[in-house]
């Protein structure tokens, strides 16, 4: 028995397994240095009194469970974490409890780490003195998995990271992003739900990243987006739902990437294209009771829509094959008003905005020609 | 005053038209609903009948309606009944047995098929726009003598609200592209009750894209307590001042 | 009782009465005669307060009527051309009168004279117009009122039931009321009026009593008095 686990840490032997009683340990920078295993029984806390790294871990084969993180230290020029994995391999981070943490769980320079079953949440106010929850830098073939994280900057942030699956996240109202991709290639993420973030999930200058079954939520606002994929390529998209986003989708300079058998739905605007994307394949996706469908700012569209069922599609079918017979342009006039003049969203669904509609329909002038989806299904497609 | 409503609205409802009018509604109302599984885009059909059919409807019924009254409302006059007390009721028998009409034409459906907020928004919208229209046509009617030129008045009244006054406000728009535009946009919806209903139907139905533009300014207003009250008396002032008006123009009006 | 004192209106260039004053008292049957157009129904209405005048003033009982509407309990009127809301029946437009006025005294002497009962179910738009003018002359009896206003009250009526209504007028006269009419059948007047106010153009040209108005003319008849009137005028 150790009253402090600074104590039991060093006195551990490799592959001793450490338990820790209920109460509250104050204990600045615990480092890990062996192969041990840190079992909390009865939820113990460890607390940084706001000031200080509670937990480092420089050692392989390392498992951390059970334990109540609390109140890690801040700092506006320092990266202080709750957790820190430092260049090692096969640690194990599980369900564990992290409140009021800055960086909750920091990886660098890790390999094959497992962060799985951990609640988070800590009282972000802005982006400038919050911090990210789990945070993953340099890293490889890392495994996050059923995590909850709300109230940081980031809920999950990834820098430098490859061959890695985030799965079964809750990630909500965390002030930035819920998840923010940056520099990192062949990455899956599946069912996720990211909801009511401040500016959704960011996935930008990455490559081969797969996107299956997830949901994104009740993001709103003037710059929040169910997903924002920026200098993206070569990803899938399946499977996902878009739910209750200003836009569902902003797509700024991707390419190469498969969307297929998502739901648009109640977005303001299911998708955004700018002019720089180019080969995406959009098909076989349900857009239903969006504001708007799709929206692009130039005349040139480089990506294919083919096979999508869209609610506001007013054509007929006469062979009766489920395909529109005539094609379904996504583009609305008015679509492009809002978007080079935000205020007249005011207008909106007024007499004179159909009017203004209707008529580009009959004769489209201003809307991209090539803009189109030439095999509209006549009937949503079930999932 | 209740004795001359209940007569007002006996003989309206035994109306041709506003039965006419009451099943027309239905029959719109469960169509739209019924052809599409999706109810969102039921609402915003409906959304479209609430806001251009209803004040179109309510303001030339009005209208025609009063101007057939002439020699009901001359017989009354010479009856022990104060002025004031006979035009009001007059409004309120037109304004309640429209707003009747609208509520089983559109009310009972949306409660059927979509008995939510959004729907809930839509109807009472439908029903100020009754209360508005009817009062700005008795007001109209009371202004000209001539029955046609009445009409005309009216017809052209709907469509300044229903389509000139966006039309100017989307050139406004335009023509001030550079300038921060929402605080005076919400200025101008105040004062066309059409558009002020319309962005409160709009804040259920596209939420999500009225938050992602104008933003802040727009969605605090609108969004919060404050918005909405401010809203409702707007609403409640463009009922209740075409009729004040046409109450004093009635009171010195020669029969 | 009822006193008109420089009443001027006009309606547009039209000036449709011209500085008029007149006194009505209890008891007088006054015929108002003038050509078309001459003011007559315009007086009429301001007496009702149905027509706001630019200027001058109406009293009843020395109360000006000026945004008041009580003393039109006292009165009952018969407009020129009756006309109801088309929906409803005789019964309901009587309902409808008897809850406005909320008076006990009813007299239903024409009521019963005109039959309306057998026609009470009748919508208003499917009536003739003389029936219509018998539910108009009904109405204006049925409060027992103090003050009768009756604008051409025979027209439109068959010669049996102008007769019911002359004799209801005379009937009236005798119980010591007020009785105003506009006729252009100056014949049907002759044996009910007691005095005769002679307006044209909006000017009121003379108010006599009957016998005066024998005695300047040389003549008996009203038809014939007028007729000389006009000549000479």
């Amino acid at each position: 028995m150790y009253s402090l686990v600074k104590k039991a840490v060093q006195a551990a032997a490799v592959g001793d397994t450490i338990y820790i009683y209920p109460g509250v340990y104050k204990e600045q920078h615990i480092a890990i240095a062996k192969t041990i295993h840190l079992k909390g029984i009865g939820l113990p806390v460890l607390d940084g009194e706001k000031k200080y790294e509670i937990l480092t871990i420089r050692a392989n084969n390392v498992t951390v469970e059970g334990i109540c993180f609390r109140y890690s230290g801040r700092s506006s020029y320092m990266d202080i974490a709750a957790v820190r994995i430092a260049e090692s391999r096969n640690v194990v981070i599980r369900n564990n409890v992290f409140e009021y943490a800055f960086f909750g769980i920091y990886s660098q320079h890790a390999t094959a780490c497992v962060i799985e079953g951990n609640r988070l949440s800590s009282d972000a106010k802005d982006e400038i003195s919050s911090a990210n929850g789990i945070h993953c830098w340099k890293s490889d073939s890392m495994f996050i998995n059923g995590n909850t994280i709300t109230g940081h900057r980031d809920g999950i942030y990834f820098e430098f990271v490859t061959n890695s699956h985030i799965k079964n996240n809750y990630s909500y109202q965390n002030v930035r992003y819920g998840l923010h991709f940056m520099f990192s290639n062949s990455d899956t993420y599946t069912s996720n739900t990211f909801r009511n973030n401040g500016a959704g999930v960011a996935v930008m200058y990455s490559n081969h990243i797969n996107m299956y079954k997830n949901t994104f939520a009740d993001n709103w606002g003037s710059a929040a987006y169910g997903i924002l994929l920026k200098d993206i390529s070569d990803g899938t998209i399946e499977g996902n739902k878009f739910q209750n986003n200003s836009v569902g989708v902003m797509m700024e300079g991707s390419s190469r990437l498969q969307m297929q058998k998502n739901t648009f739905a109640q977005n303001g605007w299911a998708m955004k294209i700018q002019a720089n994307c180019m080969d995406n394949v959009i098909t076989q996706n349900n857009f239903t009771g969006n504001s708007f469908d799709v929206a692009t700012n130039g005349e040139l569209v480089l990506s294919r829509f083919e096979k999508n069922y869209w609610d506001k599609y007013e054509g007929y079918d006469l062979n009766r094959n489920g395909i529109g017979d005539v094609p379904y342009r996504p583009v609305s006039l008015y679509a492009m008003i809002t978007e080079r003049n935000p205020s007249s969203m005011m207008l909106y669904r007024s007499f004179i905005s159909s009017l203004i509609d209707k008529m580009e329909k009959v004769m489209p002038a201003l809307t991209p020609v090539e803009l189109k989806d030439d095999n509209p299904l006549m009937k949503p497609l079930k999932f | 005053m209740r004795t001359i409503v209940k007569y007002v609205m006996l003989d309206l409802l035994k109306n041709r038209i506003v039965m006419g009018y009451t099943l027309l509604l239905l029959v719109i109302s469960f169509g739209m609903f019924s052809i599409d599984a999706n109810s969102t885009k039921g609402v915003l059909s409906l959304m479209n009948i609430a806001l251009i059919f209803v004040p179109l409807i309510s303001i030339i019924f009005s209208t025609i309606y009063v101007y057939n009254s002439a020699e009901f409302i001359e017989l009354l006059v010479a009856q022990p009944l104060k002025r004031k007390a006979l035009w009001l009721s007059i409004y309120c028998g037109l304004a309640l047995s429209l707003s009747l009409a609208f509520l089983i034409g559109v009310g009972l459906p949306v409660l059927i098929y979509e008995s939510s907020a959004t729907g809930l928004v839509l109807v009472i919208s439908g029903l100020f726009q009754t209360l508005i229209f009817t009062g700005i046509a008795l007001l109209a009617s009371v202004k000209t003598r001539d029955k046609a030129r009445g009409i005309g008045v009216s017809i052209l009244t709907w469509f300044a609200f229903t389509l000139i006054y966006d039309a100017i406000v989307m050139l406004l728009l335009f023509q001030f592209s550079d300038y921060p535009l929402e605080k005076p946009m919400i200025a101008l919806t105040m004062l066309n009750p059409v558009d002020l209903s319309r962005i409160l139907i709009l804040l259920k139905l596209d939420i999500s894209a009225m938050m992602g533009y104008t933003g802040a300014v727009f969605s605090d207003f609108f969004g919060g307590k404050l918005g909405m009250l401010v809203s409702a008396i707007v609403l409640l002032l463009w009922a209740m001042v075409p009729v004040w008006f046409s109450v004093k123009q009635f009171q010195r009006k020669d029969l | 009782m009822l006193i008109a004192s420089n009443v001027t209106k006009t309606f547009g260039k039209l000036k449709a009465l011209d500085n008029v004053s007149v006194t009505c008292n209890k008891g007088q049957t006054i015929a108002l005669i003038g050509p078309n157009g001459s003011g007559k129904t315009t007086l009429i209405k301001t007496m009702l307060g149905m027509v706001v005048p630019d200027s001058g003033f109406i009293t009843f009982d020395q109360h000006n009527i000026l945004h008041s509407w009580h003393y039109r309990e006292r009165i009952g009127y018969m407009p020129q051309i009756g006309r109801y809301p088309d929906n409803m029946t005789i019964a309901q437009v009587m309902d409808m009168m008897k809850d406005i006025r909320k008076s006990n005294v009813l007299d239903e002497d024409l009521v019963k004279e005109f039959k309306l009962p057998a026609l009470a179910q009748k919508k208003m738009r499917t009536l003739s117009g003389g029936t219509r003018q018998k539910v108009s002359a009904s109405l204006a009896f049925l409060f027992n009122p103090d003050v009768l206003i009756l604008d051409e009250p025979t027209a439109g009526l068959d010669p049996l039931s102008s007769e019911i209504l002359k004799q209801k007028i005379i009937a009236e006269k005798e119980k010591g009321k007020l009785i105003l009419i506009t006729s252009h059948i100056l014949s049907e007047l002759d044996d009910l009026v007691t005095e005769v106010i002679y307006m044209q153009d909006g000017k009121l040209q003379f108010h006599k009593s009957i016998e005066q108005l024998q005695q300047d003319t040389g003549q008996v008849k009203l038809t014939q008095a007028i007729a000389h009137v006009m000549k000479t005028h």
